[in-house]
Formats: structure tokens, C-alpha cells, sequence
């Protein structure tokens, strides 16, 4: 339960961090908060020659607003997400997520960089980016591009992020106005990593729905944004009776594995039963 | 082989420079490198919470940070807090209260409820029973060490 020798290269700039992987020639892993990295060197499921460690790269970890965007930079720490009046009042959908990771000791170190580049398949951030339409911003020493959520997320702890690339920002879309926010997930105890969690914002013009969206972790490879269930809710009034038909189409659009928490069709059923508790929410929150 | 590298850490208010490997974990930094053995060292990867510290005054896993991180650091472990014939009142608390059996899981749920008793209002019994769910204990059932926790919220230590 050591980790394997590795050399530790520590960096004070996206710069030096670049050049660092690049020369590394994809020997090199990025540590970030290290909350998931770590647990893999020290079981020795990864034994990276060189590690980059990039806590002490002071100006990426923050959050900004802009006219119509919230940015935050890839260092900046779920603890810090749970906390900031920032989130709470653009995009409180984020702010509620961040409490259901893991523990305070967990959440004062991972990173939101880090969560979303290691992209675990039960993960509270990956479908929270989905959900908003987040754009990540991915540099390298070759160059920069930026990636929508919707293409980052290749697989299961598989990303559109190669060895020599860093995520270092990641732009939300401020909310629209009269838009309600649900979050629901079910663990065996809190802080445990979901064993199905929906996340949903609805957005509505006079009685009817104009914008839905719900996104789904646990349930699939990868965050799952349930396309054919929001199709159903839009331009519809907003009436109970429709979550039926939503529920169904949300248990169609998964593929949960059975492992040793619970079976596949247990996370079936509970995805969708937090699909009408999520949607519900977020229409009874539209101001 | 690796290059060791020269650290300076502030532990307990004391300044310790010492020479290490970059895979050296903070947890074994802290006891093996220091003598510090207080902090617990249970299953090294993240999940028992039993060798919680805090690090600039954040609630961190000494297992999943390496001591070469530390550079530069304030770091806290349970040694802070008190010591014998004049303890601290979080720990008179878990005295008063049979917040611990075996004494395992103690120094990482004392370091856990400084941070929460700093960062939340723990207003109810359920936010502190959520806040401890990272430190396993499996002697108390958790009963007294919320009530320990809870009595240092209201002030009354007894």
C-alpha cells in the first residue's frame, strides 16, 4: 500500500506544467488534489515514472463571472464550490452536487479539473458539466482548444484529453432566467459514490416548458444526459401527470452495470425514480 | 532510484527540515520521519479517516497527500490539541461523553471535528453524523462521539 518510486516534478505555472509533460513523453501524470490519483498509486494500479504536481500553480484555482458565464479555473476545490455565493446564486445546482462528494477532508483537496479529467462513471461533477453545457479549456505546448462536456467524456475514467494536455478551465453558461434546479442521489451512506443521481434544470416561459434538461451519473459508462425524456417535457405545460412517460424514456436511455452495490436493474429503477423526484424539484424551484 | 528532496514543514508550531523520498506519504512523514505517532495510520487509501490532519488549517487524508507537498506547510495532527492532565475541550468532550473504545479512529475524528466545527453550523445531529461519515469507528456505533461534538457546539463540554 506504497506507492512505486516515481520522480516529482513540482511547477508554479501552466507553462512550466506544459513543458513538463511534453518533455515527459507521456510518462508523466498530471497530481492534482490527488483525492483519486493517490488511492491508485498507493494499491500501485498506476505507477507513473514522473508525477507533475500542480497545487502550487496559485492562479487556477478560482471562480469569475463574466457577462454570461461562470469560469472556474481547474484547481479550484469542491469544498470551494460548496462554499462560494458565486455558485450559489449562478448555477445552485453545482453548489448542492459538491455536498454530496464524498467527505469535507475529500472535498478540501480533489479538484474539479482533476474530478472531470479522471471522469469516474459515478462522479457528481462529470454530469453536472453535462447538465450545464460546460466548455472545458484543454491547453498543451502545442495549443489550446476548447471541448463541450457533451464531448468530453469518452468512457468510463476515459476522456478526449491526451498525455501532454491539461484541463485548465471550465466556462458554465449562466442559468436563463425562470429556471428551477433538481438534484437527487441515493448511496448506501453519505459521502459513498452514487449509486444513481439525477441532475435537472427546467426552464419555463408563461405555463409551459421551454428548456429541460436532465443528466444522469451512476447508471452508464459515462454521465448520461437523458435527450428523449427532455424532448418529452418541452413546450409541455407544467402538470404532474406528464413524469410518467419521462420516468420511462430516462430507464431506456441507461445501461447500469450490477456490481457488488447494486444490481443493474435496482439502478434502473431508482434512476428513474429520482428522474420524477429531480424534475418535480426543479419545476416547483422555477421562480 | 529517485532524487530525495530537502523539506521544510511547520508541524505543530514547530519548523522540522527534513530529507525525503517524493513517494514518502504524509501519514509515515509524520510518524515514522517525525515520531509524531498520534496520527493513525488504517487504509491508506482514503476511505477509514483515521489519519485525518489538518494542512493550513484544511482537513486533509495524511495518506493521500505526500510529504513532499507539504512544503512550506502548516500542518496540525492531534499532538496539537492538548496533552495529558490538560486537554483540549473537544477532547475533555469525548472523554466526558465515552466518545471512544479502542481509540483507533480518535486522533482522525478529533482532526475531522475541528474542521467541521469551523466550516458548517451543525445545527442538527444528522449534519454532524454526515460530517463524521468519512471516519469509520467500530467500537462506539458514533452515538457518543456526535454527542461529544454536539456539546462542544453548545459550549458545555460536560
Amino acid at each position: 500500500m506504497k506507492p512505486a518510486a516515481f520522480e516529482y516534478v513540482v511547477v508554479d505555472s501552466v507553462t512550466r506544467a506544459l513543458a513538463a509533460l511534453s518533455e515527459a513523453d507521456g510518462e508523466a501524470k498530471i497530481l492534482a488534489g490527488g483525492q483519486s490519483l493517490v488511492p491508485m498509486l498507493n494499491f500501485r494500479l498506476v505507477k507513473p515514472a514522473i508525477l507533475v504536481d500542480i497545487n502550487r500553480i496559485l492562479d487556477l484555482a478560482f471562480i469569475e463571472e463574466t457577462d454570461d458565464e461562470i469560469r472556474v479555473g481547474a484547481l479550484t476545490r469542491h469544498h470551494q464550490l460548496e462554499m462560494s455565493p458565486v455558485i450559489a446564486r449562478h448555477l445552485p445546482v453545482l453548489g448542492a452536487a459538491m455536498t454530496h462528494v464524498a467527505h469535507l477532508a475529500i472535498r478540501n483537496r480533489g479538484t474539479i479539473g482533476g474530478s472531470l479529467s479522471h471522469a469516474d462513471p459515478a462522479a457528481e461533477l462529470p454530469m453536472i458539466a453535462l447538465l450545464l453545457g460546460a466548455k472545458l479549456h484543454i491547453v498543451s505546448s502545442r495549443g489550446k482548444r476548447m471541448v463541450a462536456a457533451s464531448d468530453f467524456f469518452r468512457d468510463a475514467l476515459t476522456v478526449d484529453l491526451a498525455e501532454d494536455e491539461m484541463v485548465i478551465e471550465i466556462h458554465f453558461p449562466k442559468l436563463p432566467p425562470k429556471t428551477g434546479w433538481g438534484f437527487e442521489e441515493v448511496a448506501r451512506r453519505a459521502g459513498d459514490f452514487a449509486l444513481a443521481a439525477v441532475a435537472a434544470t427546467m426552464t419555463v416561459s408563461g405555463e409551459r416548458i421551454t428548456e429541460a434538461r436532465i443528466t444522469l451519473t451512476g447508471v452508464d459508462r459515462t454521465p448520461v444526459r437523458a435527450k428523449k425524456a427532455e424532448a418529452l417535457l418541452l413546450g409541455e405545460k407544467v402538470e404532474a401527470r406528464l413524469i410518467g412517460p419521462v420516468i420511462e424514456a430516462v430507464r431506456d436511455a441507461i445501461a447500469p452495470e450490477t456490481d457488488l452495490h447494486a444490481s443493474s436493474g435496482y439502478r434502473r429503477h431508482l434512476a428513474g425514480v429520482l428522474t420524477g423526484r429531480a424534475v418535480n424539484t426543479a419545476l416547483k424551484r422555477v421562480a | 532510484m529517485t532524487r530525495t528532496r530537502e523539506i521544510k514543514v511547520s508541524v505543530n508550531g514547530k519548523t522540522y527540515e527534513r530529507v525525503v523520498e517524493p513517494r514518502l506519504l504524509l501519514a509515515d512523514f509524520l510518524r515514522q520521519s517525525l515520531g509524531l505517532t498520534g496520527t493513525h495510520v488504517g487504509c491508506e487509501h482514503g476511505v477509514c479517516g483515521a489519519c485525518t490532519v489538518l494542512v493550513d488549517g484544511d482537513s486533509v487524508r495524511s495518506c493521500l497527500m505526500f510529504a513532499v507537498q507539504a512544503e512550506g506547510c502548516r500542518v496540525e495532527t492531534v499532538e496539537s490539541l492538548g496533552r495529558i492532565g490538560k486537554l483540549s475541550p473537544l477532547q475533555e468532550s469525548f472523554h466526558a461523553h465515552h466518545a471512544l473504545q479502542c481509540g483507533f479512529c480518535t486522533p482522525g475524528m478529533l482532526m475531522t471535528a475541528t474542521d467541521l466545527l469551523k466550516k458548517y453550523p451543525l445545527t442538527t445531529d444528522n449534519e454532524i453524523r454526515a460530517g463524521l461519515s468519512g471516519n469509520l469507528c467500530r467500537c462506539t456505533g458514533y452515538e457518543h462521539i456526535v454527542k461529544a461534538i454536539r456539546a462542544v457546539k453548545v459550549g458545555d463540554a460536560r
